[in-house]
């Protein structure tokens, strides 16, 4: 199958700065995709690059097999819900979701008919009659997604949808969002740059920094097995160790850190390879006496943060090599480690991902 | 002694309030409603030679109490209203289509100001209030030197051959609408430059995303939003403009009879300040009362939303 959205090549440079960098990018239909990056990495330009409002200085939008180059905004399948929403003030809520058909030369019953559904559809039945301005954060976020899909763009793009909500607004939203996704089975894209946001909701997300994608996969993918420092770093907490490969067999290796690591790895590396180790914290065990497992260290705790559901901890080895972890509080009963306490880290072979140099 | 000190602050600022509120309230009083009152005054009474040229409209002498209240000048507007009338639908016509070439250009000129880089936008409005620094005559003077039969614009006509001999230019509705136009613009040009700066343009791009042309973003978004600004912008222009006088008198023919020149005739030249003040009685109750009317149905149609000249956008 052809992809439905297809970038090739695309850049956009605003005087001197290079907001988009030869972007090339695929997605199916159907996708709820997510472009996750710090601000300032581009996310947004690519989003006003796909809805129209900016022309690439270089590259190819292709949505549904379909050239966009020289196609406006409004002629686009192509809908956008604003990061502050955008809704038109003077109007009803109503109005505003039906500002999209009246423009399509919808009228009359048809167009009450479709308002009602879209209302409906993102439980806001009672206040069609209302001004944005007598709406909470979440209606307004609510009406301006009725609003972006009332048209049934082929594609719906999303500026921080959720940004301007409390967190536990937030939770709640994110799974409506994906239930009315599925539901119309409308592709998605979504920028943010809250982490939890794109893991909850994403079928498959796109890192950005400085205007290109450095990786794109699925979320567990990516925080499982990134491919880079960049990536590894940038998605939830993980420790680093900088080694040289020792021993290789098949895909088990030695590594030679301060203290011999070993780890299991679809990576293809050499011996006397520089290489760097990185272990995200919920894989290593945390004990008081050493149980004579492969990858154990001895550690001293330096500090921990009691969470309530774990703690985290920050440990360091003789050497000075200092590890992040965080231990589940599964009994209550067993007294846990404390400042300055000598304990022993411990981690599978399987958990440790190798990035080269 | 430091509740001693925040209520010693709190007193000084209550009374600073005051002061702030009740010097220009003071001023109002002084030269806006105290004229205003003697002006209806001196409109119920008889003029008569003296100085002030009119009789008190009320006093105690030696038979008692007197009064000279009459409705004779009303009266006598009534009679020949169509001496009255006349100049005041020139006068009303002026101003109105004043205002709305002065709309026509403003619109767009606030929304390339309003349109243009933060650093462009301070320059831009400092050039179009630059006329007001100008004296008004001098301007209309300049104007009468550029539009006179051997002024500049005839001059380049003859020079450029396309005329043979020099075009009426002057105490023309050309010469009229010229000044009047040179003399608001800025006023309209200000209050709609207010509004726009503050219009979101994330709302453009969403009515040009949900398919929304040119024209229909105008019509559909930007039109009602600015419409504030378009009503501040009209009154700024309208009610001056009816009453203006210098102009029309400048650069304006004997035919077209305004009246700002009838009140001055009936001032100055006839003394009759009771028919005069009559006359800026009924012509302030004709223009005011449709912009009270507009304001309360306003503000009863758009309960909790922007006022007519400001707020939230």
């Amino acid at each position: 199958m052809a992809p439905f959205i297809k970038l090739t090549g695309l850049s956009k440079h605003f005087d001197d700065v290079v907001a988009i960098d030869d972007l090339s990018l695929e997605i199916d239909k159907g996708e709820l995709f997510c472009l996750l990056g710090a601000s300032g990495c581009g996310k947004s330009t690519l989003l006003r690059l796909l809805a129209g409002f900016e022309t690439p200085t270089a590259g190819r939008i292709e949505i549904d097999g379909h050239d966009m180059a020289g196609v406006g905004p409004a002629l686009r399948p192509v809908n956008i819900m604003f990061q502050n929403y955008a809704l038109f003030p003077h109007m009803t809520v109503a109005a505003n979701i039906g500002y999209g058909l009246r423009r399509a030369g919808m009228r009359g019953a048809e167009l009450d008919e479709r308002v009602k559904a879209l209302l409906a559809l993102v439980r806001m039945d009672k206040l069609g009659g209302r001004k944005p301005h007598q709406l909470s954060g979440g209606q307004r976020q609510r009406v301006a997604l009725a609003r972006a899909l009332a048209r049934r763009p082929k594609l719906l793009l999303l500026d921080e949808p959720l940004a301007a909500l409390d967190k536990k607004l937030r939770e709640d939203t994110q799974f409506e969002l994906v239930d009315i996704q599925e539901k119309l089975g409308t592709t998605f894209m979504m920028v943010t740059h809250d982490q939890e946001e794109a893991m909850t909701l994403a079928t498959r997300i796109g890192i950005m920094e400085a205007g290109k994608l450095v990786q794109v996969d699925a979320p567990r993918a990516l925080y499982e097995r990134p491919h880079s420092h960049f990536v590894a770093d940038f998605l939830g907490t993980i420790s680093f160790v900088d080694g040289i490969v020792a021993g290789a067999d098949n895909n088990r290796i030695t590594i030679e850190t301060p203290v011999p690591v070993t780890a299991i790895t679809e990576t293809l590396v050499a011996v006397g390879d520089a290489v760097k180790l990185a272990i995200r914290p919920e894989k290593i065990n945390l004990t008081s006496e050493a149980t004579g497992a492969v990858n154990e260290i001895p550690v001293t705790v330096e500090d921990l943060a009691y969470l309530g559901f774990a703690t985290n901890y920050r440990v360091v080895t003789a050497s000075g090599q200092m590890f992040k972890l965080q231990q589940q509080q599964r009994r209550t009963v067993v007294p846990p480690l404390t400042w300055g306490d000598a304990g022993f880290i411990q981690f599978d072979p399987e958990d440790v991902i190798i990035l080269r140099g | 002694m430091g509740w001693l000190l925040t209520y010693g602050s709190r007193l000084s600022a209550k009374a600073g309030r005051r002061l702030i509120i009740g010097l220009p309230l003071f001023w109002l009083g002084l030269f806006f409603l105290l004229p205003l009152i003697e002006t209806l005054q001196v409109s119920f009474t008889t003029p008569q030679r003296s100085v002030p040229p009119f009789a008190p409209l009320w006093g105690v002498d030696e038979t008692g109490f007197f009064t000279n209240f009459n409705l004779d000048n009303y009266r006598l507007l009534w009679a020949y209203w169509q001496d009255y009338f006349r100049p005041a639908i020139n006068s009303v016509k002026l101003a109105f289509l004043s205002t709305l070439v002065c709309l026509f250009f403003a619109y767009p000129m606030a929304w390339w100001i309003a349109s243009s880089a933060a650093r462009w936008r301070v320059v831009l409005l400092v050039l179009v209030m630059l006329p007001f620094w100008t004296s008004s005559l001098l301007r209309l003077y300049a104007l009468i030197g550029l539009l006179n039969p051997n002024g500049f614009v005839n001059s380049l006509l003859l020079w450029l051959g396309l005329v043979d001999q020099p075009v009426q230019l002057m105490q023309t509705d050309l010469s009229i609408y010229l000044g009047m136009v040179l003399t608001y613009l800025p006023l309209m040009i200000l209050p709609l430059y207010a509004v726009m700066v503050r219009l979101d343009r994330d709302l453009i791009e969403a009515a040009a995303d949900l398919g929304a042309s040119g024209g229909q973003i105008l019509l559909t978004v930007i039109l009602p939003l600015t419409l504030p600004g378009v009503i501040a912008g009209s009154l700024l222009v309208f009610i001056p403009a009816v009453g203006e006088f210098v102009i029309p008198a400048l650069l304006g023919g004997p035919d077209q009879l305004m009246m700002g020149k009838v009140l001055w005739t009936e001032f100055f030249r006839n003394r009759d300040w009771p028919v005069a003040s009559a006359i800026a009685m009924l012509l302030l109750a004709i223009l005011t009362l449709p912009i009270i009317y507009v304001r309360y149905h306003e503000g009863r149609q758009t309960p909790g939303s922007a006022p007519a000249t400001g707020g939230r956008i």
